[in-house]
C-alpha cells in the first residue's frame, strides 16, 4: 500500500450546515383527530342528563370531605400495616429456617388467593364465629363491640396488603448484590443488622415505585370498605344519593376526589424516590 | 513468635461434588505478608473466605489467635457457634473484596464508621476522627463526603481497605484486590497495601500481581486444584520454582 495523503479528496465540507426540521405530518393529523374525539365526548356529557350544579355543590359537602379524610386515614394506616407485615414476611421467606419460610409462604398464599371483599366481610362478621373474644382470664369482650367497621377494614385491607407487599419487598431484597451481605458480615454484622442497615435501605430504592403503585391501589381499595359500613368517600357519596337520587353526580364527585388524591401522590412518590436514590444518582446532570 | 496467628490444619471444603480445598494445612505468623497465587479455581479465594467464615469448612480446623473458628469442641464433638459468636470472631479479620462491595447508600466516611459505631458500639465522634485519619492514610481525605458511585475503582478499593482497618483487625485478607481495576488504577491500591505491610500488619493476599508479591511478600504460596503445591520465600517460589506445576503456571502468566 502506498502511503496515504493527509486526507482524501471528494468529500465536501459540511460544517456550518444545519439539519432541516422534519414536517411530522402524522403528529399533526393524530393530534387533530384526538381533539375532535375529546370535543365530542365533552359535548355529549355537557348535553347529557347530568346536573353539573349538583357536582359543584357536593364537591365540598361536609359528608364528602369527612369521607375523603376517612379514606386517607384508612389508606395510610392499612398501608403502614401492610408494609410492616410485608417486611417481616419477606424476611421470614428469605430466612434459612424452613418453619418460618413455610409460614410466610402460607400467609401469602391464603391472603392473595381470596378476594379482598370476601376478606373484609369475614373480618366484619367475625362475631358470628367468635361471639366473645379476648385473652382467657385477663380480658374479654363481645366481638360485635370490638370488630367495628374501622377495625375490620384496617385488618382486612392491611393484612391483604401485607401479602402483596411481602412479594415486593422480597424482590427488592433479592435485587441487592450478595456482595453487600458479605461486606456487612465481614465487618461483624449479624443477619438482622445487615438487613436493617445495609440491605433494606438499598432495597427501598427498588421497591418504592411498586409500593407507590400499591398505595395508589390501596387508596381506591378502601372504597370496598363501603360494604362493611366504613364511612369512607364512596360510602358517604352513596348515602347522599340514596337520599337525593343524584347518582351520577355524586359518583363524579367521588371520582374527582380519588383523581385529585392520586395526582398529589405521584409527585410525593418522586420525592421519596430521590431520597432513597442517595449515592446512586450520577454527578450533576 | 511462639505461635502462628493463623493455623490451618487439614482443611477441606466442598461445593457439591467439587473439592475446592483438599487437606490444606498452613501457618501464618504475626507480621507476615503472605501472597497466595494460582489459577482461578485453585482454592485460594475459598481459603480466605473460610478464614473469614463467609464459607464454612467441611473438615479440619482453623485457629485464629489461638481460638478455633466456627465450632466449639465439647464431649468429643464439634458444635457450630452461634451467629453472634461467629460475628465476634470475624472482628479479628478485615476483608477486602475483589469487587470492593462498598455500601452505595453511604458516603466514604459513613462506610468506614458503620462497623465501629453499629457493631462495636463505639462513640460516633471518636470513630469519626479515626475514620478521617484512615481516609488520609489511604490518600482520600478530600473524598470523605463522596458516595461510592462518585469514586473511581481505585478510590473505592482504598475506601474499602480503610473500612476494614477501622475495625482494628489483627489480620487483613485481600481477595484479588486489584483484579477489577483498570490497569492505571492498580498502582494506587498496591501502594496503600505496601504501606500497610510496612506498618507490620499481618496480611494474606490473593493476587495475580506477581510484581507486588516479589516486592512485598515474606512468603508466596502457590495453590493448584485445592491444594498447596509449593511455598517459600518470594524470590525462591517466583524466581526458582521447584515444582513442575509452579513452573508451568509462572510461564503461563508472565
Amino acid at each position: 500500500m502506498k502511503p496515504a495523503p493527509a486526507l482524501a479528496d471528494g468529500f465536501p465540507d459540511l460544517s456550518g450546515m444545519q439539519i432541516a426540521r422534519e414536517p411530522h405530518w402524522f403528529r399533526w393529523i393524530s393530534a387533530a383527530l384526538i381533539v375532535l374525539v375529546l370535543a365530542a365526548i365533552a359535548r355529549a356529557f355537557a348535553n347529557g342528563q347530568i346536573e353539573w350544579s349538583y357536582v359543584g355543590r357536593f364537591l365540598t359537602a361536609k359528608v364528602i370531605l369527612e369521607g375523603i379524610v376517612n379514606t386517607m386515614v384508612m389508606a395510610v394506616l392499612a398501608m403502614a400495616l401492610g408494609i410492616v407485615l410485608g417486611i417481616v414476611v419477606a424476611i421470614m421467606r428469605l430466612s434459612p429456617n424452613p418453619v418460618l419460610k413455610t409460614v410466610a409462604a402460607g400467609y401469602t398464599w391464603l391472603f392473595r388467593g381470596t378476594p379482598l371483599i370476601l376478606q373484609l366481610l369475614l373480618w366484619f362478621n367475625l362475631a358470628l364465629v367468635f361471639p366473645t373474644i379476648g385473652i382467657p382470664g385477663l380480658w374479654s369482650a363481645r366481638a360485635v363491640d370490638v370488630m367495628t367497621p374501622f377495625l375490620a377494614a384496617l385488618l382486612g385491607l392491611g393484612i391483604n396488603q401485607g401479602a402483596y407487599t411481602s412479594e415486593v419487598m422480597r424482590a427488592g431484597m433479592l435485587s441487592v448484590d450478595i456482595g453487600q451481605y458479605e461486606a456487612a458480615q465481614a465487618i461483624g454484622m449479624g443477619r438482622l443488622r445487615a438487613l436493617r442497615r445495609i440491605v433494606l435501605p438499598q432495597a427501598m430504592r427498588v421497591v418504592i415505585p411498586p409500593l407507590g403503585n400499591e398505595f395508589i391501589g390501596m387508596v381506591k381499595a378502601t372504597s370496598l370498605a363501603s360494604v362493611i359500613q366504613y364511612p369512607e368517600l364512596l360510602h358517604n357519596a352513596e348515602n347522599i344519593y340514596y337520599a337525593n337520587s343524584r347518582v351520577i353526580e355524586l359518583l363524579i364527585v367521588a371520582g374527582l376526589w380519588y383523581l385529585l388524591v392520586v395526582s398529589i401522590l405521584t409527585p410525593l412518590q418522586m420525592l421519596l424516590e430521590r431520597r432513597f436514590a442517595r449515592g446512586t444518582l450520577r454527578l450533576a446532570r | 513468635m511462639t505461635r502462628p496467628l493463623v493455623a490451618i490444619r487439614s482443611v477441606a471444603k466442598n461445593f457439591g461434588e467439587f473439592q475446592a480445598l483438599k487437606n490444606v494445612s498452613l501457618d501464618v505468623w504475626p507480621g507476615e505478608v503472605m501472597c497466595l497465587i494460582g489459577a482461578s479455581g485453585s482454592g485460594k479465594t475459598t481459603l480466605l473466605r473460610c478464614i473469614n467464615q463467609l464459607a464454612a469448612i467441611d473438615a479440619g480446623g482453623i485457629w485464629l489467635d489461638g481460638e478455633l473458628l466456627g465450632v466449639r469442641e465439647q464431649g468429643g464433638r464439634l458444635h457450630r457457634l452461634s451467629e453472634r459468636e461467629i460475628g465476634r470472631q470475624r472482628l479479628k479479620t478485615g476483608m477486602v473484596f475483589q469487587r470492593f462491595n462498598l455500601f452505595p447508600h453511604m458516603t466514604a466516611l459513613e462506610n468506614i464508621t458503620e462497623g465501629p459505631t453499629q457493631v462495636q458500639g463505639r462513640k460516633a465522634d471518636e470513630v469519626r476522627a479515626e475514620a478521617t485519619e484512615l481516609l488520609r492514610r489511604v490518600g482520600l481525605a478530600a473524598k470523605a463526603g463522596s458516595y461510592p458511585a462518585q469514586l473511581s475503582g481505585g478510590q473505592q478499593q482504598r475506601v474499602a481497605i480503610a473500612r476494614a482497618l477501622a475495625m482494628k483487625p489483627m489480620l487483613m485478607l485481600f481477595d484479588e484486590p486489584t483484579s477489577a481495576l483498570d490497569p492505571e488504577l492498580v498502582g494506587e491500591v498496591l501502594a496503600v497495601m505496601k504501606e500497610l505491610a510496612k506498618s507490620g500488619m499481618t496480611m494474606m493476599v490473593v493476587t495475580h500481581e506477581l510484581g507486588f508479591a516479589r516486592e512485598v511478600a515474606d512468603r508466596v504460596v502457590y495453590m493448584d486444584q485445592g491444594a498447596i503445591v509449593e511455598q517459600g520465600r518470594a524470590c525462591d517460589v517466583l524466581g526458582a520454582p521447584r515444582e513442575e506445576r509452579t513452573k508451568a503456571f509462572l510461564s503461563a502468566v508472565i
